[in-house]
């Protein structure tokens, strides 16, 4: 029989790769079906909560926890001298440091966890917490990094030598007792020779502000002893369900096969969930302790004031070039402020994590950076906030050290980044600070952006409302903020990326069904990214079975097969290509059973959208799905029966996504109010897998820039008090602030990734930051502006316009 | 976040609530929307061993236009001030300063009476009832009183109502001439960083009375007499301005928060009611 | 121990009684005592909006009402306005048009939309921003919220003409 479905048809029936596929998760979401760890019910449960420390710094002198104890429905109360005879008041940190679980005899930040109490409902734990009275005596805060590397008050006893020296610590030589790492890239005496001997110096101090991914869902669990098979489940908030697992067990002491970690739906990560925390820990304690499932949740408070900070870098930069712009070095020196505990996740190597990514696009020969981690008293962590690893930092500053530069050389900075950038030809193209940027064509990518939004003319346009201004004929600048970024992600190669020493490779196992349907198990764990539907995508192009017909599973470690899971835009390039190498072993086994169903040799068969092909026969071919038939009831010699593959995949090398932004800001000057009247969103994401969810991820990220940049910040006071605990002062801007995004793409595939795609989801985030400041700061740039701290929150930019003299 | 335990009662009438806050004096709270205690109570920073919920009280819930007055019951919500198309006709400066407290599913749930009752200087239905000179009408065991909004607060939460009192109605005169309320803020949802409530009758070209309040910029709202007398009798030019904001400079106290330091909120509040004048002017 | 109190409610067209201390939080009532889990707990504080759900006509944020508030009241919530055999157009419309990512805002979302177009069928983009205002979304940027709740009411508009 003559096949009547044209090729056409064919391709979009498979709904694969580069179709708009509705997401398959939405079913269940948008009918209140989604299933979040606070979802989860189990018989007996009970619920852990803790009691937090009110002050920074403190030495503790006494905990009661008899008073809580008489609180009806209150069951235990855990403090540090419950933990210590399990070793467990103390836990390793993803950054090669120690954290306290509960407090051991101090507290170093806000919110510290001090007591754990467990009580039969939340209710009960509530006031169990009111009822425990703890002693503190206060001790000398430090807030300031650059303070605390002056001062005497040691925050880590622990970390000081009985005869007062200093130990290095897991990244090398200790300068001081609250200093925890050096870390340098690049060449330390070259740069600072073509610095010094250079036509033209920038030079400018930054501060990346403190800020935190807060998503709607706070991080919790629930954790769950069988004490009767001796197998403990732990239900959580867990962007990398496999660590967990293997965290759990190496800390515990229970046999990593009888632990089964499962992520269940996540309600936002953006970094928050990478890392462990001490409620994780509390709660398995508790539930082995009481043989009960124990349920612990955070609130946003203890979200916002105590998991997984981003930012707090103080970067201080000098960038060099020739009077025609070309430039000749960069030096970066970062002072990082990590809190009391470094509890950054990055990979082991990397303790500022690709920090060392700060050239940007740009082909800069000489460049140094160095990097000095302190000790501080507010809350650990310094997670990549929609990044991967401290990249919106280094894009940030790299940004911003161009129109610095731009400045002092008197030149549109837009015409300064294209004299700058890598060229196409260069690439694979090795940056002095180390990485080999894989692919890009920067100068393509810059030129459509620059058209779209009519570059020139909004340069004209900004001129006249400068004339207007001086004129007093309106109070409203005007602000045209550019971006070029180029992102380091997809971590990453084992060669040199782990997290305590597990191999940051990811996987993706697959089986075929008799009926030619299929499932796909991956390392990773979606968190809205869509991966139901994109890497079943992936696997309908690469297997030719619809991806209607693929599930995708993640988040069960005792179903799914080790992985890293999902943060630095790793998904794709590391899962993305191990679901595609999977496939392509499916296929390779199916293009076997074909040749014998068909009679031909294997060679004499070739792979066409949704079958198997003779070659030059079309008419004759086998289709996928009576392939997987045929893997599941012939007994084709030499072939062992059924149809699955697993695939295992360590990338060559990271993946370079790019990007090129424009925003156009007025601003009050009056009232410090921005008000953003376009933004341009150009992103080279490689080989586009589904364009509505590139899109969905790029307005998502582009949004949280926008809050970064304008507002979104964790601040404390001298004493350590962290003042935006509540949404009320933590910005999460609402539909009503933020606008429409117009976006736009240009494809450079990835040579070494299976599919040539890259990663989208944390690029708007990464070059979105730097628009929007670089659009503020560029409204000032006419009356003398250079730089000014982000978040540029009405007061900051009202301070920048009054330290120009504008308000008369 | 969960608040301390309470006993919670819903009585029927007005002498329900009053003898159970007779009862339980200082341990008792009343609450309409409770969108400004709720929180407070689970953040643990209010304690309320006693909660009377008014919902079931009648007569809170109307609003009643007469030829110079407006009469609107303490538990008539934000959505309720939005929607009121009588209302919106007869003071318009209520709506417009409606649309600019929280959002939809609070305005929803939050009351006048609760705004102007609970004595939080964040509040905007405070300065704009001192602005419109409204007065509340409180109701204790020894009866009704009036007690005029610019007489009402005394400092933050702290106000004339008397902790046995319940206030049950807001009484306005009926405003007359252009008005505006104007208000600075981070976000939706968030509290003013300055804002102005501004009253003005023209007569030919010049005005013949103005009111001028500010909020959330000292620990009370601020009514500005001084300010509303530097319009009266001017064209409201230039100078009209810089006097009335100079003479509302005079009268404000902001505090440094999260919202900006001093010198900003003084430079926005003189910003906004420059603003909030003009606009007022302009539809007098 | 302050007493229990009799709290009965209708939830989405089912009567609901039961025992519940005067501090139970109606998204407590709702998630652990109903196992009504769409309505999902945000901030704690009234300012994102997972918790809504529509009581007697409003929307309302339910981590800042008390259960016993409620008392005697009508609730609805993202199970109530749709499932598997009569989804609501706004819920069709979400997947349509990517309005969604993580999911954890959406039943607050629709929830809220709901009202807003019952409130004005025909909302600008401007009305939908300001009306859904109460709502926080980490994931989508609102844009293509916007475009779903537009789409929604397109249909929803179309479908009243047809039947009229």
């Amino acid at each position: 029989m003559k096949d009547e479905v044209t090729r056409e048809e064919r391709v979009d029936n498979l709904k694969g790769m580069g179709c708009s596929r509705k997401r398959v998760e939405d079913a269940r979401f948008t009918q209140g079906k989604g299933n979040y760890v606070d979802d989860v019910k189990l018989d007996g449960m009970i619920f852990g909560d803790f009691v937090r420390s009110p002050y920074a710094h403190a030495r503790i002198k006494s905990i009661d926890t008899a008073a809580a104890l008489e609180v009806p429905g209150v069951l235990a109360v855990l403090t540090a001298a419950d933990l210590e005879p399990l070793g467990l008041h103390w836990m390793p940190t993803l950054a090669g440091d120690k954290q306290m679980v509960l407090a051991d005899g101090k507290v170093l930040f806000q919110g510290q966890e001090v007591a754990f109490v467990v009580a039969e409902d939340r209710y009960a734990a509530a006031d169990g917490i009111e009822a425990v009275e703890v002693e503190y005596e206060e001790l000398p805060v430090l807030v300031d990094p650059f303070e605390a590397l002056k001062s005497d008050v040691v925050l880590r006893e622990d970390l000081v030598a009985e005869d007062g020296s200093i130990p290095d610590g897991a990244h090398g030589p200790r300068k001081h007792a609250n200093h925890i790492f050096t870390w340098e890239a690049g060449d330390k005496d070259p740069t600072e020779e073509v610095i010094a001997n250079a036509d033209i110096v920038a030079e400018e101090e930054m501060y990346y502000h403190r800020t935190h991914p807060c998503p709607l869902e706070t991080c919790g669990c629930v954790a769950s002893m069988d004490k009767v098979n001796g197998k403990l489940t732990l239900w959580g908030t867990f962007q990398a369900p496999h660590a967990i697992r293997t965290i759990v067990s190496l800390i515990s002491g229970l046999e990593e096969h009888n632990i089964r970690v499962i992520s269940p739906d996540i309600g936002g990560g953006f970094g928050n969930k990478v890392g462990a925390y001490p409620g994780y820990v509390c709660s398995v304690v508790a539930s082995i302790v009481t043989g009960k499932p124990v349920k612990w949740i955070e609130d946003r408070m203890d979200n916002l004031m105590t998991t997984a900070f981003a930012r707090d870098y103080w970067m201080k930069g000098k960038i060099s070039a020739t009077k025609e712009g070309k430039i000749t070095g960069l030096h970066c020196h970062v002072t990082a402020d990590h809190g009391g505990f470094d509890a950054c996740a990055d990979p082991t190597k990397f303790p500022a994590g690709f920090m060392n990514i700060c050239t940007g696009s740009y082909d800069i020969p000489t460049a140094y950076l160095e990097v000095d981690g302190v000790y501080t008293n507010k809350a650990p962590g310094g997670v990549s906030y929609r990044c991967s690893f401290r990249v919106t930092e280094a894009v940030y500053f790299i940004e911003r050290m161009i129109e610095v530069l731009a400045i002092k050389l008197d030149m549109d900075a837009a015409e300064l980044r294209r004299i700058n950038f890598i060229k196409k030809e260069q690439f694979p193209y090795t940056a002095a600070l180390g990485w080999e940027y894989d692919s890009g064509d920067y100068h393509t990518a810059w030129d459509k952006a620059l058209k779209a939004v009519d570059y020139e003319g909004l340069r004209a346009e900004q001129a006249q409302r400068v004339e207007d201004f001086k004129a007093g004929k309106t109070r409203k600048l005007m602000g045209i903020g550019l971006s070029f970024f180029t992102e380091i992600v997809g971590a990453g190669p084992v060669k040199n990326c782990d997290i305590l020493g597990l191999g940051m490779f990811d996987s993706c196992e697959i089986r075929i069904h008799p009926t030619g349907s299929a499932i796909a198990r991956l390392g990773t764990i979606s968190q809205g990214q869509g991966h139901a539907t994109t890497f079943a995508q992936i696997l309908a192009s690469e297997i030719g079975l619809p991806a209607d017909s693929i599930t995708i599973e993640e988040g069960d470690t005792d179903t799914a097969p080790y992985g890293l899971g999902t943060y630095g835009s790793r998904s794709t390039p590391v899962a993305g290509a191990a679901t595609a190498m999977a496939g392509r072993k499916i296929r390779a086994k199916a293009q076997m059973i074909a040749a014998y169903l068909l009679e031909v040799h294997d060679n004499d068969v070739e792979f066409d959208v949704d079958r198997f092909v003779v070659k030059g026969a079309p008419e004759k071919f086998k289709t996928m799905k009576e392939i997987a038939f045929a893997a599941y009831n012939q007994a084709i010699p030499g072939i062992e029966p059924g149809l699955e593959a697993v695939s295992y995949y360590d990338p060559p090398n990271m993946t370079y996504p790019f990007g090129a932004y424009v925003c156009v800001m007025d601003i009050d000057v009056d009232t410090g109010v921005p008000e953003i009247r376009r933004f341009y969103a150009l992103d080279d994401c490689g080989t586009r897998i589904n364009p509505m969810i590139i899109e969905g991820q790029v307005h998502g990220g582009l949004t949280e820039a926008l809050a970064v940049a304008l507002g979104q910040e964790i601040a404390y006071d001298d004493m350590g008090n962290c003042k935006t605990g509540t949404l009320m002062d933590f910005f999460l801007p609402t539909a009503w602030e933020v606008p429409n995004y117009e976006t736009d793409y240009t494809v450079t595939p990835s040579p070494h990734h299976p599919i040539g795609a890259k990663g989208v989801g944390e690029s708007p985030h990464v070059g979105g930051v730097p628009c929007f400041s670089n659009a503020v700061q560029d409204a000032f740039r006419p009356f003398g502006n250079t730089h000014t701290n982000m978040p540029h929150d009405h007061w900051r930019i009202w301070k920048a316009a009054n330290e120009l003299g504008l308000h008369g | 976040m969960i608040p301390a335990a309470f006993e919670y009662y819903r009585p029927k009438d007005m002498d329900g609530v009053l003898s159970i806050l007779e009862e339980h004096g200082d341990d008792a709270r009343v609450m309409a929307g409770g969108h400004s205690l709720i929180p407070m109570m689970k953040l643990r920073m209010a304690d309320v061993p006693h909660l009377i919920d008014l919902q079931d009280v009648g007569g809170m819930s109307d609003i009643e236009l007469t030829a110079d007055s407006i009469r609107i019951g303490a538990l008539v919500t934000q959505a309720d001030i939005i929607d009121h198309a009588r209302l919106a006709a007869a003071a318009p400066i209520l709506r417009e300063a409606a649309l600019q407290i929280a959002d939809p599913q609070v305005r929803y749930m939050g009351t006048i009476g609760g705004n102007v009752a609970n004595g939080d200087p964040g509040n905007d239905m405070p300065g704009l009832m001192q602005c419109l000179n409204a007065s509340f009408t409180v109701v204790g065991a020894d009866g009704e009183r009036d007690i005029p909004a610019r007489e009402f607060y005394e400092a933050a939460y702290m106000t004339a109502r008397e902790d046995e009192e319940v206030l049950t109605t807001v009484t306005i005169p009926l405003p007359k001439g252009g008005y505006a309320y104007e208000k600075q803020k981070r976000k939706i949802g968030d509290y003013a960083t300055a804002a102005a409530a501004v009253q003005i009758v023209k007569d030919g070209s010049n005005c013949v009375s103005a009111s001028i309040a500010m909020t959330n910029l000292s620990d009370t709202p601020i009514y500005s007499e001084d300010a509303s007398a530097a319009l009266v009798g001017t064209a409201v030019d230039a100078a009209a301005l810089d006097a009335a904001v100079a003479a509302m400079l005079e009268d404000i106290d902001p505090t440094e928060d999260n919202r900006g330091p001093i010198a900003f909120k003084n430079h926005v509040a003189g910003v906004i009611l420059r603003r909030a004048i003009t606009r007022a002017w302009s539809r007098a | 121990m302050p007493k229990k109190m009799h709290i009965k409610l209708n939830v989405n067209g089912k009567d609901e009684e039961f025992l519940a201390e005067p501090r139970e939080l109606l998204i407590y009532t709702l998630r652990e005592r109903l196992n009504i889990t769409g309505p999902h707990i945000g901030c704690e504080t009234s300012h994102c909006g997972a918790c809504t759900v529509t009581i007697d006509g409003k929307s309302v944020k339910a981590c800042t009402i008390f259960a016993a508030q409620a008392d005697g009241k009508e609730v609805t919530t993202i199970e109530g306005i749709g499932g598997p055999d009569d989804l609501h157009p706004l819920q069709n419309a979400f997947k349509e048009h990517h309005g969604l990512q993580c999911g954890y805002c959406t039943p607050g979302m629709i929830t809220r939309a709901t009202k807003l177009l019952e409130e004005n069928p025909n909302p600008t983009e401007e009305e939908i921003r300001f009306g859904m205002a109460g709502n926080i979304c980490r994931c989508t940027g609102y844009q293509n919220i916007v475009k779903s709740i537009q789409a929604a009411a397109t249909e929803m508009n179309a479908a009243k003409e047809a039947a009229e």
